[in-house]
């Protein structure tokens, strides 16, 4: 009896040794060499780009919930490891806060101690298809949406076979829809023959996809079936063609839009005020370069940078228009030709002077994230949100300007002595002020349209030349002395040549539009809104 | 009497003057830089000044060349074309500079090969450009459309499997010229006709809406696209913006460029840019230790750490090193002798290679493909196992493809020529037409 007493208490004790020593061990192994996982990971580090892909075809494989924050980090880049150690790393795009992967917790290492993971398009694109086919089930039906759409065009019979499971339970409407549309993909692919209903079906979708796949299936079909999918082809076609007319019209909106905006300016020194200044392109430069000089002060907040810029800019661009006016114009007033030589002059003055001061490279102005994207209307129509913006920034402008010269006194003032400058200087309006705020107001408007063209083109020294032509060939074709003409004629022009250039190319449709504003005015010497009355000159 | 002796006594004082003067030019020897310094061209050619600065200060800090200091002379043809032949002559006869480093548009460096030839200078060319021309007195030490484009459509067709083509360009001769030798190209590798697509904008273009839509349905006709772009400049800004704004990423249809480098990317927001492509002889990634050095050494001299290099000043810097190797040799800055000298000298390039000087007056360059990072740097997916010939007259045009180029006179029957037809045996002058 006692021995099997002792025997049993032996046992138990060393049960508990046992025990006692494993827990800690089983601890050692969950932080490292039990976690497959992590070690397959951490061979992203040494493999080179072609060894990457298939390491992360070997992972997506498991069914570990880390593995889609990983193929996501990866994917955007923010997937780190450490020199030292080769651990894996994350790091935070926009604050750059560096965390272990592993642990989540915060690490403190210098830049030159971390490199990222590099990837390529190829492994890009793969992570993405990868992504896609995990998030088939995901919770939220936009994710779900999207992973499809990344999928279609693309599906094997694994992906299709998972979609035939998953569409009876979907319940968004559109998500549906598009899953129908793979499995349609396959009847086209496997069956010799199918109903109408599916060619129906997928006339009404303007994936680009699908009119892929209808045109692969009308060439080899047998005749019968290949006359349906021409049909549903011509369907497609004939609703593409219409979304790209309207698409083409946003176009020559945004287009327009950004003449104005440029031409605007001008139209109140050089349409109300009859000055040819052919500065008004370095005044837009300047109010770029304003956008980018707050840019730099409030790099964090690039947003309000842009907000904050609207204003710097008018002042800035103004107060050198002021400058100009008051140093130059002022003596040249009525010597047009002598004003266009000064002025040009101090065009290239304001460039090199940007060019000393800044330096001859270009300065990246970043866009805010509200103007980056698209408003995506259907699969072949998209809207892109930084023209959006500019499209309602134009029509603000303007429609604050039109109530400036309509609304204010110094409107008045400035429609007075441009209609008549001895009979208002009679009535008591000192035409020299007025004189100097007109130029200074249409400068600092320059300086407005500096600030969207930041979000568009290039910040730099030769900004200006690009857009000086342009805007003279609104003003005068809009109707010297009109700020509707400049808004239409502005408009019209963007439309027109966002049309020829299809057909023509972007080179022989600059020269076309030119060659029409030219017999246009031989036509109508004072533009699509000429003033009229007493007033006017001869 | 009194005016003779007057006169000749102003004849002995100017003489004296002469002779000093003379002297003071003995002690240096004077290497002209011509870049545009204002208007359009001086975003990227004022870098290129400040390399040239910096090779003659390393050098003077060297110990000068054949016991001379080196002297610097800097003028500013100012983006005007005729400007830049003006400015040459002034550099040549007035100024009797050994070499000249100068030009960027192949349109500059038709200006000024005239001059260079009459008065019979020195220049190096330090961009790549569309090839089809070979002087006797120009070092083309940028890439030849062999040395570029046709590694990079190699690279797209063998590895990402692109079956259709956009080949994008501005408005002008390198694009044009470029274009016409890829399409060739592309054609003769069996791609169809329909599925290349070719466009044409002017320079400084900003609003590339419907070109880039029409790259998108280009590209959504189920068959791999890529685009090759040859656009020049500021218009590559709106053109990446635009690209961005309408989703078109690098995954879909990647944009390899042949113009934009790391100081283009320093101007935009590279965000959405990550992944598009670019085909060089040098990327600022490279690692190795001249470039390490270089890079170190340029950031000390401009005084600015962010500052970045790029592929036409690691251009800059073989042809100089190259320059300075031939002086050495000949003994002497005259032109003849050192442009014979020059043929067949190597120096170590920047990617851990031998740039050689060949006898058609162009080089050995590695070809480079990067991927745009988010950092504004690339990181090379792809590159060629050895240094690639350059060869100046291409051989996928029907006009050139018969034509050589030996300035040794070896392959173009004993008597040196830029422009040697072999099946005709004849030598039509150094420009091709």
């Amino acid at each position: 009896m006692p021995a099997f007493f002792f025997h049993a208490v032996a046992a138990f004790l060393l049960l508990a040794i046992i025990t006692i020593a494993a827990t800690p061990l089983a601890a050692a192994q969950d932080a490292g060499a039990s976690d497959p996982f992590y070690e397959q990971a951490k061979t992203l580090v040494d493999a080179s780009l072609k060894d990457r892909r298939g390491i992360v075809e070997q992972l997506a494989a498991s069914d570990d919930p880390r593995l889609i924050p990983l193929l996501r980090h990866l994917l955007e880049g923010d997937l780190y490891y450490s020199k030292e150690d080769g651990e894996l790393l994350v790091v935070d795009g926009d604050t750059d806060a560096v965390t272990s992967w592993l642990t989540d917790e915060a690490v403190e290492i210098g830049k030159s101690d971390r490199k990222k993971i590099t990837t390529n398009n190829q492994l890009r694109g793969l992570l993405r298809d990868l992504i896609a086919r995990l998030q088939l089930t995901n919770d939220d039906a936009t994710v779900r949406y999207n992973a499809v759409r990344q999928l279609l065009g693309e599906e094997d019979d694994d992906t299709t076979e998972t979609i035939r499971e998953l569409i009876a339970s979907e319940d968004d409407r559109e998500t549906r829809e598009l899953m129908q549309v793979v499995l349609d993909f396959e009847r086209l692919s496997k069956e010799e023959q199918v109903e109408d209903d599916l060619f129906q079906r997928l006339s009404r979708r303007l994936e680009p996809e699908v009119k892929n796949k209808l045109t692969a299936y009308a060439e080899s079909a047998s005749p019968a079936m290949a006359s349906n999918a021409a049909d549903a082809l011509e369907k497609i076609d004939a609703r593409v063609r219409f979304y790209g007319h309207i698409e083409t019209i946003f176009f020559g909106l945004s287009l327009g839009s950004v003449l104005v905006l440029a031409a605007i300016g001008l139209a109140i020194t050089f349409g109300v005020m009859g000055v040819i200044n052919m500065a008004h392109g370095e005044l837009i430069m300047l109010g770029a370069y304003t956008t980018w000089v707050i840019q730099q002060w409030m790099p964090s907040n690039v947003g309000a940078a842009l907000l904050l810029s609207i204003p710097a800019a008018f002042l800035v661009a103004g107060f050198v228009g002021v400058l100009i006016e008051r140093l130059v114009i002022r003596y040249l007033y009525g010597r047009p030709l002598e004003t266009l030589l000064a002025t040009f002059g101090i065009s290239l003055i304001l460039q090199q002077a940007v060019r000393t001061i800044f330096s001859p490279l270009n300065r990246s102005v970043v866009s805010p994230s509200w103007m980056s994207g698209t408003l995506e209307i259907n699969s072949v129509l998209a809207l892109t949100n930084n023209r959006l913006v500019i499209i309602g920034f134009c029509l603000a402008v303007f429609a604050l300007l039109s109530l400036v010269m309509q609304r204010t006194r110094l409107g008045l003032e400035v429609r007075a002595v441009s209609q008549n400058r001895p009979m208002a200087r009679a009535m008591g309006i000192r035409s020299e002020r007025v004189d100097m705020l007109t130029f200074g107001l249409g400068s600092g408007v320059a300086g407005i349209a500096g600030v969207a063209l930041s979000q568009l083109t290039n910040v730099g020294p030769n900004l200006g030349q690009g857009y000086i032509i342009d805007s003279f060939m609104v003003v005068v074709f809009g109707g010297v002395g009109n700020l509707w003409g400049t808004l239409v004629s502005g408009f019209t022009l963007g439309i027109a040549n966002k049309f020829l250039e299809p057909w023509s190319g972007s080179v022989l449709a600059k020269i076309l539009i030119l060659v029409f504003i030219i017999l246009f005015i031989q036509k109508r010497p004072r533009g699509l809104f000429p003033q009229k009355g007493r007033a006017v000159e001869a | 009497m009194k005016l003779t002796n007057t006169l000749s006594r102003s004849l002995i004082a100017g003489s004296l003057l002469l002779g000093a003067q003379q002297v003071m030019a003995q002690d240096t020897i004077k290497v002209g830089v011509l870049h545009s310094l204002s208007g359009t061209m001086a975003i990227s050619e004022t870098t290129l000044k400040d390399t040239m600065l910096m090779l003659v200060e390393q050098q003077n800090a060297k110990g000068g060349l054949l016991g001379k200091q080196l002297e610097a002379v800097v003028v500013d043809p100012a983006s005007d074309w005729p400007l830049f032949a003006e400015k040459a002559r002034e550099l040549i006869e007035n100024e009797g500079v050994a070499a000249t480093f100068g030009c960027w548009t192949s349109v500059s460096r038709k200006s000024v090969l005239p001059v260079f030839e009459e008065l019979n200078g020195l220049l190096f060319y330090p961009v790549q450009y569309e090839g089809e021309e070979s002087s006797k007195n120009v070092f083309y030490t940028g890439a030849a459309p062999n040395q570029q484009a046709i590694p990079a459509v190699d690279y797209l067709m063998n590895d990402l499997e692109v079956e259709r083509w956009v080949l994008a360009g501005t408005d002008y001769v390198y694009p044009r010229t470029t274009n016409k030798i890829l399409e060739a190209y592309l054609l003769a590798k069996g791609v169809a006709a329909e599925d290349i697509m070719i466009n044409y904008t002017p320079f400084g273009h900003s609003d590339w809406q419907s070109i880039v839509s029409d790259i998108k349905t280009f590209g959504s006709a189920g068959k791999k696209t890529a685009v090759v772009s040859t656009i020049n400049g500021d218009a590559n800004v709106p053109f990446y913006k635009e690209l961005g704004n309408q989703g078109i990423s690098a995954e879909d249809i990647p944009v390899v460029a042949f113009s934009v480098g790391e100081e283009e990317l320093s101007g935009i927001d590279t965000g959405p840019l990550v992944g598009h492509l670019a085909a060089w002889n040098y990327f600022m990634s490279v690692e190795s230790e001249e470039n390490d050095a270089f890079i170190a050494d340029w950031k000390a001299f401009i005084g600015d750490d962010a500052r970045v290099t790029n592929d036409p000043m690691e251009a800059h810097v073989i042809g100089f090193n190259m320059w300075v190797k031939a002086v050495e040799a000949a003994g002497t800055t005259d032109v003849d002798p050192v442009i014979d000298a020059m043929i067949g000298i190597e120096v170590p390039n920047m990617t851990g290679g031998t740039a050689k000087m060949l006898p058609n007056h162009h080089l050995t360059k590695p070809v480079l493909i990067g991927e745009i990072q988010d950092d504004g740097q690339f990181e090379v997916v792809w590159s060629t196992d050895a240094e690639v010939p350059g060869d100046a007259w291409s051989d996928f045009l029907p006009g050139s493809k018969d034509v050589v180029s030996d300035w040794t006179g070896e392959l173009t029957g004993g008597t040196p020529c830029g422009n040697y037809n072999t099946v005709t045996g004849t030598c039509s002058g150094q420009n091709y037409e």
